[in-house]
């Protein structure tokens, strides 16, 4: 998967990056979905704060429901489940929340604060529907381990996807690539953020089934109606043929 | 396209709007007279002085639902829409070109070149579907005096021109417009536009639909995350939504004047659904307001293609994808905005 190469908005890209981003430009974690799924659709709803909570993302939510409840956190004999837990990561300047994280009780874990013992997290997320065909989901999930072992200063080689439709769990191992796509994609969105640049429209198929298509309008890519300018000319133009006649 | 939802309109001069769980409950004194789910409806235009209750209110932003407040003789108050002024780039950048003369004139020659070809096409309908009936010289004339314009306005690079030749064709255009009433003429007539009050029947009905499409038009606006108060043909000043009144400008020939003479030839209104007042102004009164807002909702109801988007969509959806448009040309999608063009 490229993420990189296609989009001409990132060619200026500086290569001096923060060490740390401040709190304040701090991004939503899970924004890295939206971004993998398309640019545009981030930069829409995180630059430009366009959102509409269609029918799908509210039933998503109610499914969410149960997965985001702190106060249903508990210990299971070796293992903690904490719920909804709110992690940050100052390195990729992102915050977010973990519908779960799984401690297993082990030598090689950290120490958590209030509970005896070592711990070692695992990061497991809830998903409507199903597997996706593309990056996004385990973006999100490496994500969040990566601003778990910032916080925890400790190493997480895995972590799990919970597809509610399928009630299939999928591992996620986070591999060296993995985590550097992590990286790059929030890089870049911090970019993107900090011009306020929304990326144009590139006709995909994702938009068909794009929860923001009517506010996106990639009609606007069609190759007929893309100079609007031309448009507003012809029209003046036949309306003032017409009139010869 | 986004889907259209229902508009519910309440022109029961004392109705009260409260919450429900999730259903908007009007009722008059004790009793309920209706109650819709706040899922299957859009927006709320209420032409009553009782008003609404917070919770419903609050509710409706959540939804998604906008409400208008009315006086009962169709004078705009209030509306009230959720969350939308999130989208701050957007409205940086608008403020930055109603500040740039030359992006202010590309803009407002937009608005009026929209204008000014739907007025012309209404003309020109009327000499096609009317030949027989109307004075059909007079409105070739007053059209291609229409057309001239389109011309001039290419040349035009700044605003104030724009609006000088906007100006000249309203002029152009309502000289003609009392040739496209085909029915009752005694008593609709047009011989010129009065507003404060309008003062006969067809200029009271004008001005009742051009408020229901003004609030259509902010309400727009404001949904895409644009000011309504900072426009480009219109110049600021306090209290105006000027950009309201630019869109409203472009969609007035085609959505608001062809409706209203409509309704007059079709002789859905009729003469005794106006009450004249003491200053002399003439109104719609509550059966006739009714008519109106029946016809409309349902006038909204009906598919077009738009022209630029090539998307079949109700017209009721027009307003919006311009503000759409607007906004998508201010954050640089496309290199113009282009108006609605109606034929
Ligand atoms: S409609 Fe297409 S281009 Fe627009 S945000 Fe959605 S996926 Fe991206």
């Amino acid at each position: 998967m490229n993420m990189l190469s296609e989009d001409d908005s990132l060619s200026v890209r500086s290569t001096v990056r923060p060490v740390e981003y401040p709190e304040d430009d701090w991004l939503a974690l899970s924004g890295v979905q939206h971004y993998e799924f398309c640019k545009r659709q981030w930069a829409l709803i995180h630059i430009e704060q366009l959102w509409t909570d269609n029918a799908r993302t509210v039933a998503g939510d109610l499914e969410h429901k149960r997965a985001h409840d702190y106060s249903a956190s508990e210990k299971r004999g070796d293992t903690l489940i904490l719920r909804d837990l709110r992690v940050f990561s100052k390195m990729l300047g992102v915050v977010g929340d973990c519908d779960i994280v799984e401690f297993q009780a082990s030598e090689d874990g950290v120490q958590l604060h209030g509970r005896k013992g070592k711990w070692l997290p695992y990061p497991v997320e809830y998903k409507y529907g199903t597997s996706k065909t593309n990056n996004a989901d385990r973006l999100q999930l490496c994500g969040q381990a990566m601003c778990l072992e910032e916080m925890l200063s400790c190493h997480i080689d895995e972590g799990a996807l919970f597809y509610q439709r399928t009630k299939r769990r999928e591992r996620v191992e986070f591999s060296e690539e993995l985590r550097a796509q992590v990286v790059n994609a929030f890089a870049d969105m911090h970019e993107l953020f900090q011009r306020g640049y929304t990326p144009t429209v590139k006709n995909q198929r994702g938009c068909s089934n794009c929860s923001l298509k009517d506010l996106c309008l990639p009609e606007l890519m069609k190759a007929k109606t893309q100079s609007a300018r031309a448009y507003i000319d012809s029209i003046v133009a036949g309306a003032l043929e017409e009139d010869l006649r | 396209m986004r889907q259209m939802l229902n508009t519910l309109f309440v022109t029961t001069e004392s109705a009260y709007l409260s919450l429900e769980n999730e259903n908007v409950v009007v009722s008059d004194g004790d009793k309920a007279v209706a109650k819709v789910p706040l899922r299957s409806i859009e927006s709320i235009l209420c032409f009553s002085y009782k008003g609404a209750s917070p919770a419903l209110l609050g509710k409706c932003c959540e939804f998604g639902v906008s409400v208008s407040f009315y006086s009962p003789r169709g004078r705009y108050l209030c509306s009230i829409l959720g969350e939308s002024n999130r989208n701050v780039l957007l409205r940086r950048k608008q403020f930055v070109l109603a500040d740039d003369a030359s992006a202010c004139s590309s803009i407002a020659a937009s608005f009026v070149i929209g204008k000014i070809y739907n007025s012309r096409w209404v003309l020109e309908r009327a000499t096609r579907d009317h030949a027989l009936q109307v004075n059909v010289e007079r409105l070739k004339r007053q059209s291609s005096i229409l057309a001239s314009a389109l011309k001039e306005i290419k040349n035009c690079d700044n605003a104030e021109s724009v609006r000088g030749i906007e100006g000249q064709a309203a002029k152009t255009y309502f000289y003609a417009f009392d040739d496209l009433i085909l029915n009752n003429k005694d008593d609709f007539y047009f011989e010129r536009r009065t507003r404060r009050p309008p003062q006969d029947r067809m200029n009271a009905l004008l001005s009742f639909v051009y408020v229901l499409l003004s609030g259509d038009c902010k309400a727009a606006l404001q949904g895409v995350g644009l000011d309504p108060y900072v426009g480009f043909l219109h110049a600021d000043r306090p209290g105006r939504a000027s950009l309201s009144l630019d869109l409203v400008e472009e969609l007035r020939p085609a959505l608001a004047d062809r409706f209203a003479i409509s309704l007059v030839n079709t002789k859905a209104i009729s003469p005794n659904q106006f009450e004249v007042r003491e200053n002399g102004g003439v109104y719609l009164n509550d059966a006739g307001r009714k008519v109106v807002l029946a016809a409309w909702q349902k006038r909204r109801n009906e598919q077009i293609t738009h022209p630029f988007l090539r998307e079949k969509i109700p017209w009721g959806m027009v307003p919006y994808v311009q503000a759409l448009l607007l906004a998508r040309y201010i954050r640089g999608d496309i290199d113009a905005y282009p108006p609605f063009f109606w034929k």
